[in-house]
């Protein structure tokens, strides 16, 4: 009853740094597209039935966790909720994502690159106090409005993709890039973190820090969960600037 | 050979490994995370809905408390937890979220006022009161008597996964990130670490510790559609069933959550019936109210996914490609609620179905969830027959979960379990040494050294992922929602056979660093283990309790099967575990067996019951100047540590 799904020529660059001698090389895979098929599902098809050796990264497979961000036609995205579809010539060509330590294949390190980020910019709440807090006790109170103004900036999921798609990022190592902003936007509106103005200046005054970027927003662009670079990075450069 | 030490070792960096690696390590002790990825990609950032906590500031949930919670728990368990590990869980719960909200979960918060809700299916204003303005907030979800549900957003996992593992960044604990466990080292009745393999070089190390605590999350992937992570295969339960010594825990019980999306089985959160989603059929009609005249659709979630199956098998369910399912209807809570509270539920409808739930119907079908069994840990957290290796989170068979868990109890399981457990970790660990000759080492670390060399050596054999996909097959036609007994002895003996061919697994890819055939050659037949103590456990359970329901067993039995099952796998040769029962007390219980208040109760009672029915009562009686906490105590005293004793305060109620 259903029609035979069309060909895919799915090519993934190859190269594991494991290997002695091996050099990174494209190779082409055909599969059948099936209804419904992202790009996790013919990955793991192509690792089943084609070659068990390529290597990439799915953990939630959901669009939740950010592990399987990689360029699918030239653009940094995530891979586990990209539909085959989407290519009508049915032509995908997928790279590893870009400023990352390369693991095999597509898999990258984009894990000890966050956690230096998050501790670069110390990204948890500061209060000296919060140690003597009685938990029995009724919590602390927030506007709901605060409540909701942080999640919204908290939504970042580290894939990675900010920082693949940024141009000071490439020219720049030390730049800290729009996830490091992200999070101290986040820490900045949050009342609970006593750091005053003068303490994210010392993380991001600099031009490793916001005043770094050039302003093309790529990031901005190729978020996957759509988060608000543009107006985070022109708000922490306008906060900074008030720092005397 | 490399070896490292630290006094605390954890197997897993999701909430509840990363809540008791924080424990141990403000303790003072040397600690180490091991994840297979960064500990930001785990599993319990997943969790959509929320963390049950009886907070009761939100106008609906008033009256709401640490008893309340109490029983909403017990029920959903269909009595099968442990009443003890309830207590104190349900006592702590509320401090952990307090202490979350410290750490920077931007928990949602009431607002004073009049709001909009619907409920079943009617637009109802409910008007928050003043006093209540900024404190954290909850909605409704299943099997619950109250609206105890915190959240932020549909996105609370996430929240409380990137809070706690930023609390472990600030306390300097390391993450060993790409490392596998893949057999704990254990000698003379104590876990003393872990063989661990970096996947990257695929270079073993062996790992010393003073305590192992396994938090590697549930064994949802032995079943071929499931809403879990793909890294949720139970490899940590498995490795502590190998040691032929630590028991794992009601293994059959396997919760099917109502509302995954079909066919890829991603979850859309509880919270959306919550909040007032319904569930249709092919004819747009609303039939849980038919099954479930009181809960509706939100009786608790064992439950609502067999009348499901029901009305799917009256021929009720939508057909597709992809098998019959039922829809599930958000549309009347409207764009800006979804927008907001929804938002993760709206993007992988988006995404994955191509569909705007706004204006439309979203195809759900039940689907494997949760693992309320796991590695058998008595209250502490500490295995009862190995010493030194602990257990947290889904992982473990802690047990305040029974044979069916409650929606929102399983993240704040993570955390309070971590909280609680990892306060007897470090007292382990400053009461213990670890004393170990290095030849135990070598031994161990030899023995999965030349299991992979013989892997990586055979010229002939089994197709690894061919071998998963046949379990994976088996556990999903034989071992479901409904069960019967020739279906059960089917999966035990094609999984049987299955753990027989993965000993002869031949690699195509040969290389001993990052392999992922090698990474699935080396799980596989853990995970095969793993499905047979759960096909086999539901064999032998003959009665219906929770998400274990027996076609050819109804009844929910307590007079032979108030018991929790306890699986060992002796000896390496064995085709099929040791089974053991363990005997839940009625007499030391809280609250007596009785009925759930769903469908028809045809429960054979324990002799017991009555009894221990008739001796509360007399409690009660003779002291009737006694406040809750003083009854509690008189009927049901717990252990807890010291600094989670006191009472927790209430919006308008104070401390009573």
């Amino acid at each position: 009853m259903e029609q035979e799904g069309r060909k895919l020529t799915i090519q993934i660059l190859r190269f594991n740094p494991q290997l002695e001698g091996d050099t990174p090389r494209m190779v082409s895979y055909e599969i059948t597209e099936a209804p419904g098929m992202t790009i996790f599902i013919a990955l793991n098809e192509i690792r089943e039935k084609h070659d068990s050796s390529v290597q990439f990264d799915f953990i939630c497979r959901a669009g939740i966790c950010g592990s399987c961000a990689m360029i699918i036609n030239g653009t940094p995205d995530l891979a586990c909720r990209t539909l085959t579809s989407k290519f009508k010539d049915g032509q995908i060509k997928l790279l590893p994502l870009p400023g990352f330590k390369l693991i095999g294949d597509l898999s990258v390190d984009s894990g000890t690159f966050m956690r230096h980020m998050n501790e670069r910019i110390e990204g948890w709440i500061h209060d000296i106090k919060a140690d003597e807090v009685d938990f029995n006790k009724l919590e602390e109170r927030m506007d709901p409005d605060v409540a909701e103004e942080i999640y919204e900036l908290e939504r970042c999921v580290e894939c990675g993709c900010c920082i693949s798609a940024c141009a000071t990022k490439r020219m720049k190592d030390g730049f800290l890039g729009a996830v490091g902003f992200m999070k101290l936007a986040r820490y900045a509106l949050d009342p609970r973190d006593k750091r005053s103005d003068s303490d994210f200046y010392e993380i991001v005054g600099d031009d490793n820090g916001v005043f770094g970027c050039m302003s093309l927003l790529g990031c901005e662009d190729y978020c996957p969960k759509d988060l608000p670079h543009q107006t985070q990075i022109a708000y922490l450069r306008r906060k900074m600037l008030s720092v005397k | 050979m490399k070896v490292i030490y630290t006094d605390s070792l954890v197997i897993g960096g999701g909430l509840a490994g990363l809540r008791v690696a924080i424990a141990s390590k403000k303790r003072g002790f040397d600690t180490i995370v091991l994840s297979l990825m960064p500990a930001k990609r785990s599993h319990s950032a997943a969790a959509q809905g929320g963390m049950q906590a009886s907070l009761g500031a939100s106008v609906k949930g008033d009256g709401d408390d640490e008893n309340v919670h109490f029983e909403d728990t017990i029920k959903g368990s269909d009595w099968g937890a442990d009443q003890d590990v309830a207590r104190m869980f349900v006592n702590t719960a509320p401090k952990a979220i307090r202490e979350l909200s410290s750490w920077g979960v931007p928990w949602s918060r009431v607002r004073k006022g009049d709001r909009q809700v619907v409920i079943n299916a009617e637009k109802v204003t409910i008007t928050e009161k003043d006093e209540a303005h900024g404190l954290i907030t909850a909605r409704d979800f299943g099997g619950t008597k109250k609206w105890r549900t915190c959240y932020t957003s549909d996105g609370t996992g996430h929240t409380m996964l990137y809070a706690v593992d930023n609390k472990a960044i600030e306390l300097d604990i390391p993450v060993h990130e790409r490392k596998e466990a893949i057999a704990l080292i254990h000698d003379d009745g104590a876990c003393k670490g872990a063989i661990v393999r970096d996947l990257v070089t695929g270079e073993l190390i062996a790992y010393v510790s003073k305590t192992t605590t396994v938090a590697t999350g549930g064994y949802g992937r032995i079943y071929s559609v499931s809403t879990n992570a793909i890294i949720c295969e139970g490899i940590g339960a498995a490795i502590a069933l190998e040691t032929g010594v630590a028991p794992l825990g009601n293994m059959e019980a396997v919760q099917f959550h109502p509302t995954a999306i079909v066919p890829v089985g991603i979850l859309t959160t509880e919270g959306c019936r919550g909040d007032g989603g319904l569930l249709l059929d092919k004819d747009g009609y609303r039939f849980m109210p038919d099954y479930e005249p009181d809960k509706k659709e939100l009786a608790s979630r064992d439950v609502v996914s067999r009348r499901m199956t029901e009305h799917m098998r009256k021929g009720k369910g939508s057909p597709s490609r992809y098998g019959d399912h039922l829809w599930l209807d958000i549309r009347l809570l409207g764009k800006e609620h979804i927008n907001k509270n929804l938002r993760e539920v709206k993007e992988i409808c988006e995404y994955f179905l191509g569909i705007d739930p706004v204006n439309e119907l979203i195809p759900v079908r039940p689907t494997q969830h949760y693992s309320m069994g796991g590695v058998r840990t008595k209250s502490n957290g500490e295995s009862p027959e190995l010493r030194g290796l602990f257990s947290v989170g889904e992982a473990a068979c802690w047990d305040m979960h029974g044979f069916n868990r409650l929606g929102g109890n399983s993240v704040a399981e993570t955390v309070v379990a971590g909280m609680i457990v990892g306060e007897y970790v470090a007292d382990y660990c400053e009461n213990t040494s670890v004393n170990i000759e290095t030849s135990v080492l070598e031994k161990f670390l030899k023995k999965e050294e030349d299991k992979i060399t013989e892997l990586l050596e055979r010229e002939t054999g089994e197709n690894v992922f061919e071998l998963k996909e046949a379990m994976q097959e088996t556990m999903m036609t034989n071992v479901g929602i409904f069960r019967n007994g020739d279906d059960l002895q089917t999966a035990v003996d094609t999984l049987k056979d299955l753990l027989k061919r993965s000993k002869n697994i031949c690699l195509k890819n040969k290389i001993r660093s990052s392999n992922p055939e090698l990474v699935e050659a080396i799980r596989v037949p853990k995970m095969i283990k793993l499905a047979i103590t759960v096909a086999y456990g539901a064999l032998l359970r003959t009665e219906s309790r929770g998400a274990h329901s027996r076609e050819d067993f109804p009844e929910r039995n307590d007079k032979e099967w108030l018991k929790r099952t306890l699986t060992y796998w002796r000896n390496e040769s064995d085709d099929l575990p040791e089974v053991k029962y363990e005997d839940l007390d009625i007499m030391k219980m809280e609250m007596p067996p009785a009925s759930r208040g769903y469908g028809v109760d045809n429960t054979i009672h324990h002799p017991d019951t009555e009894k221990r029915v008739a001796e509360v009562e007399e409690i009660l009686k003779a002291n009737p100047d006694a406040d809750r906490h003083e009854i509690q105590n008189l009927l049901m005293p717990i252990e807890i540590p010291e600094k989670f004793r006191g009472q927790n305060e209430r919006v308008g109620r104070g401390f009573k």
